[in-house]
């Protein structure tokens, strides 16, 4: 059941053709795009909401949905906004910066496409600050696109008025939550905001906005073109759709793969990735949607279909379904120690329990990777990840406390093996 | 009006209100370290964490989350005691618990809410975080490694400074809490951040291991920096006062107090005059209160007498003072001691008619001739609140910033009779107009202008004054009720060379006007009075006797004792009493009691605790006129009056602040 070429919504995936206008339109983008907005809002969102699209972002909340919430009169003058995180920081993550490489008008397409169903005057594209290329092509394609009349005033000819604006971040993790996102692109310390209010409440300088994953967007056109039907015909109920697959670490050909939904992990790691290194006895875990996931031992990842509630069966989460594979010669607890030094990095400091745990667990995580702790201590760092959890503003918390969880549920005996051991050497 | 349920007690609460203040409201106690219910909703302590359902299955922020119909909150369940718990031991894991050297210890947020919702030990085996101490200027110490980082600090210099002096630097665990570039934090309200910390991060820097609160006596009293009348509380041991902290009043300082009025507490042990002086032979010698009635015994001046009230005297001692005046048969009394000579005669035109909570609502506000940030610093937040809710203000005298959006109309008082048309038209269409006169535009006859401003523009309508007068003195209002203003202002007393001049702790006079008088100084500091005086009589502070205040809304506001005057010195009103012995006269009280029943039968107003009512407003003085450029009569803010400039905090408030000289104590 492996995607057929004719279905791939990402057709310059690998950048083998040009990114530029001239080469998405033979693509088929921009193709009469007019005509897509003239289907009217209502019917864009609601072939949206029928195609049973989720967000691509790693919260799988339904986008056609999410753009409804938005409202329908602009109320006192306020203008609506579109926010395209473009911010792709989660270690393992790295869809977006391939679609805005090589397939840029896609995402600009769907832009005004979305902006039009959610009667946004603009669209901010927050662009990763490390994306120094990725930024250059997209700073260039939106001007292209300027250019061929297709977004700015009367764009594409349909009468509405839309822009796009490219912002760059400045290398902060906590920027990709939407609503420090908002507070970056208002210039201000990057910081998530309380909800509520929502962002479609009061977002962007205080005015209706929906933040968006890069592929939700750029997915949008496709959609529309070639309808809602097409689009669920791939995935399981509740998880249609195609996905752009990352699989990182311990394969032999790591790449990034637009599969349909639900493909299970061993056709995942045979057919596009040439196998587990060391074939499949050599896999020890993997951490299946990018790192704030709690990771799945090798057994019981191996015929789970990559899905949101495949995963979320295995107590884990399909995320950004970036798919970081680790075989047997990984040191587990140093590569979550590693994550867990990695979020208290990125930690933006606001609240307490994500400012101050953080911190706290990396500091056990180092002791647990070389034995230098207590067997308490497992215990207590799994209690201290509780009481981050669910205790914080954003998800932040919880993206920290989730690999340790994993990590204690999976592999208790390997970090009791190392307390012994330490223990042993001490002695002797 | 969402009804609710708390822990099982059904209520309903105001539309609006939060999900904490609900709890509230049902008498549970929600623990807290951001919430502070002056600034805007942070949430990020996490402290206030309640149950509500309907809900997501994790425990909710209380401070941020809206109360709504039919919630069901639990703040006694399980979740909600691990959730404190264990947000009180995140805040403890990397705070360095140094309560024993700590100021804030005994009076520290997190102390008392650690003993009542924390686990009582910690699981933290790490090393804690140090943080780098920070400079905040002469009046914050900081030992930022205490830091929770609740941001209160910096939520108030944002939203009721107006000014981005602190903000928080980096982020996770090595976020902090500092000024751009460790720069001096130079607001006039920025020790107000001291009492907004929740522990003891920022701490009073000349009060620094100073006491312990325990130690320490507290009494009510009034501030005298400014004609505002903020209340204060002395704390007070032994003999000493050790330092003022603001009381709260929403209707007139909300709970915030000036720098200048907080630090005045190190001026009261310094410069005092403690026992009673003679100039003899042109220089002053000490004396005895013996030697120096007897000498002021023989020189009975009749009705050849002067009074001249300073800026920080009790209606008491002002009143003892007239019935002297009065009993030797002179009427020659005067508190304007600069010279402002503006029409008295309806105090209506000489009061902050608006009120200072009500000037929020004003929607269109000329400021004229006033330097509101010198010379009432905790009316700029009020002033802020407005413009936050759609305010136009407009200023007329020499530009100053005001921290929010202002048009500056320019620097003569002759302006406001040709207004451009643009302003015109907002204050004809403003439902709530009002004008600010300050002392800058009294001096050039800008009362007269502003009334025909209020008449223009009908300031005075239903519901609503809008015709204010910014006065500096905290005795202005109670002396103009006692009589104190000549129609000429004080050249009126020169004009009139009484024999025997009495100053009041009147320092801003200019002496030299009365060469041929004999001055008597009854007053508490050595300061520009002393110096010119031929007989000084110690009196006591304003911290130091018991009193009634006028503010300038007309505010009627009592003071209470805290400790006794220094050495000799006396209370003003028995001196008074002394002198009228002296010159034989009798002025009808032999105890403060007495006095204060005698003060109140004379202006009843005076014995009622709140706003005074002085009527309507005047009609307009017919063809007076405005003209002249505006001079604001405080050159530096932090040195106004006799008190402060023996402060030596204020003094190097000053020269940091203002002059720019070196920090004395550079950060560890």
């Amino acid at each position: 059941m492996t995607l057929a070429d004719k279905d791939r919504i990402f057709t310059n995936l690998y950048g083998y053709q040009r990114w530029n206008l001239p080469a998405a339109r033979l693509r088929g983008d921009w193709d009469n795009t007019k005509a897509l907005l003239e289907r009217g809002r209502d019917a864009i969102i609601q072939e949206v909401k029928d195609s049973g699209l989720r967000g691509r972002g790693g919260a799988g909340f339904p986008t056609g949905l999410k753009w409804s919430f938005m409202p329908k009169e602009a109320r006192d003058g306020r203008p609506s906004f579109l926010v395209i995180n473009a911010d792709e920081s989660e270690p393992g993550s790295c869809k977006d910066r391939e679609i805005i490489r090589h397939d840029p008008h896609k995402l600009i397409e769907g832009a005004l496409v979305a902006g039009f169903a959610m009667g946004a005057r603009a669209a901010y594209i927050y662009i990763r600050g490390e994306y120094i290329r990725e930024a250059e092509t997209l700073f260039a394609a939106v001007q292209e696109a300027y250019d061929a009349g297709l977004i700015g005033r009367n764009a594409c000819r349909s009468g509405y008025d839309f822009d796009v604006f490219v912002h760059r971040g400045a290398g902060a993790y906590i920027c990709g939550e939407e609503t420090a996102m908002i507070e970056s692109l208002e210039g201000k310390k990057g910081q998530p905001r309380l909800k509520p209010p929502f962002p479609a409440g009061a977002g962007l300088y205080g005015c209706p906005t929906t933040v968006n994953n890069v592929e939700s967007i750029a997915v949008a056109p496709t959609i529309l073109r070639r309808g809602a039907a097409w689009f669920s015909s791939f995935g399981r109920d509740n998880n249609k759709g195609t996905k752009l697959f990352q699989i990182s670490g311990h394969v032999n050909t790591p790449c990034v793969v637009e599969e349909a939904m639900g493909i299970p992990f061993s056709e995942l790691i045979d057919k596009h990735c040439g196998g587990i290194r060391g074939g499949r006895d050599n896999l020890l875990a993997v951490i299946p949607g990018g790192s704030s996931v709690p990771l799945v031992p090798a057994d019981q990842i191996w015929d789970a279909p990559m899905d949101f509630d495949g995963l979320r069966a295995l107590e884990s989460g399909l995320g950004t379904a970036a798919v970081i594979v680790m075989d047997k010669s990984t040191d587990i607890v140093r590569a979550i120690a590693r994550l867990s030094y990695f979020y208290k990095h990125e930690s933006c400091g606001q609240c307490t329990p994500c400012r101050e745990g953080t911190g706290w667990m990396w500091r056990v995580m180092e002791r647990l990777r070389t034995g230098d702790a207590a067997l308490e201590e497992i215990d207590m760092l799994q209690a201290v990840t509780k009481q981050v959890e669910g205790h914080t503003i954003c998800a932040l918390g919880d993206a920290a406390a989730w690999p340790i969880q994993g990590l204690i549920r999976h592999f208790r005996p390997e970090i009791e093996r190392r307390i012994a051991d330490n223990q042993r050497e001490a002695a002797e | 009006m969402p009804k609710l349920k708390v822990d099982g007690i059904e209520l309903e609460v105001p539309a609006g209100a939060t999900v904490l203040q609900a709890c509230e409201l049902a008498g549970k106690e929600i623990p807290r370290f951001c919430y502070h219910e002056r600034l805007s909703i942070a949430g990020n302590c996490r402290m206030c964490l309640v149950e509500v359902k309907p809900g997501p299955p994790k425990p909710q922020a209380s401070c941020a989350l809206p109360a709504a119909e039919g919630q069901e909150i639990r703040t006694d369940s399980a979740m909600v005691k691990a959730a404190r718990e264990g947000v009180m031991e995140f805040l403890l894991i990397n705070h360095p618990l140094d309560c024993p050297i700590c100021d804030q210890g005994g009076e520290c947020d997190l102390q008392d809410q650690s003993v009542a919702y924390g686990r009582g030990a910690s699981r933290y085996r790490e090393a804690k975080r140090a943080v780098t101490q920070k400079t905040m200027g002469p009046l914050i110490k900081t030992v930022m490694t205490r830091c929770i980082h609740c941001t209160r600090c910096v939520r108030f210099s944002e939203e009721v400074a107006g000014v981005d002096e602190i903000g928080a630097l980096y982020r996770g665990e090595a976020m902090q809490i500092a000024t751009y570039l460790e720069a001096a934090a130079t607001h006039e309200l920025s020790a107000n951040v001291i009492d907004l910390c929740p522990v003891g991060a920022l701490t009073s820097r000349p009060y620094a291991f100073e006491a312990r609160p325990w130690e320490l006596t507290k009494t009510l009293g009034i501030d005298v920096s400014d004609a505002i009348g903020a209340n204060i509380r002395l704390d007070s041991r032994g003999r000493e006062v050790l330092r003022i902290l603001p009381r709260v009043n929403d209707d007139v300082n909300e709970e915030w107090l000036a720098d200048r009025a907080r630090y005045l507490v190190d001026g009261l042990t310094r410069r005092r005059l403690d026992r009673p002086w003679l100039r003899v032979d042109g220089t002053l010698q000490p004396a005895t209160w013996a030697e120096a009635l007897a000498a002021l015994g023989g020189t009975n001046p009749g009705a050849s007498l002067g009074v001249i009230a300073g800026d920080l005297v009790d209606a008491e001692t002002l009143f003892a003072a007239k019935a002297l005046a009065q009993a030797l048969g002179s009427t020659l009394l005067e508190g304007r001691q600069t010279g402002l000579a503006y029409d008295t005669t309806n105090l209506a035109a000489v009061a902050f008619n608006s009120t200072l909570a009500g000037i929020e609502t004003a929607d269109a506000i000329l400021i004229y001739g006033s330097h509101v940030r010198d010379e009432a610093p905790l009316l700029n937040p009020r002033l802020r609140k407005a413009v936050k809710r759609g305010a136009k203000v407009y200023l007329i005298g020499p530009w100053w910033d005001p921290t929010y959006p202002a048009l500056h109309l320019g620097d003569d008082a002759g302006v406001i009779h040709a207004l451009p048309d643009a302003v015109v038209s907002v204050f004809a269409q403003a439902a709530r107009p009002a004008i600010i006169i300050g002392g800058g535009a009294l001096a050039k006859g800008g009362l007269a202008a502003g009334l025909g401003f209020a008449a223009k523009f009908n300031l005075v309508r239903d519901g609503w004054n809008g015709f204010n007068v910014l006065h500096f003195a905290a005795a202005r209002m109670a002396g103009l009720m006692l009589g104190y203003a000549q129609a000429g202002g004080i050249a009126d007393i020169v004009a009139a060379a009484p024999r025997v001049v009495i100053s009041l702790g009147a320092d801003e006079v200019d002496w030299t006007r009365f060469a041929g008088s004999l001055i008597v100084h009854i007053g508490h500091h050595g300061d520009k009075a002393a110096h010119q005086a031929d007989v000084i009589l110690p009196a006591a502070a304003f911290s130091e006797k018991d009193g009634t205040y006028v503010n300038t809304e007309g505010r009627v506001q009592y003071a209470e004792k805290a400790v006794f005057a220094p050495g000799d010195a006396r209370e003003d009103w028995t001196i008074l009493r002394a002198l009228a012995d002296a010159w034989g006269v009798s002025i009808g009280f032999d105890s403060f009691a007495e006095l204060r029943a005698a003060m109140i039968a004379a202006v009843p107003a005076l014995g009622v605790e709140g706003l005074v009512d002085y009527g309507p407003l005047p009609a307009a003085p017919v063809g007076a006129r405005a003209g002249g450029v505006i001079g604001y009569a405080v050159k530096d803010r932090y040195l106004t009056n006799a008190i402060s400039r023996a402060s030596p905090t204020l003094q190097r408030c000053s020269a940091e602040l203002i002059h720019g000289q070196a920090p004395a104590e550079a950060a560890e």
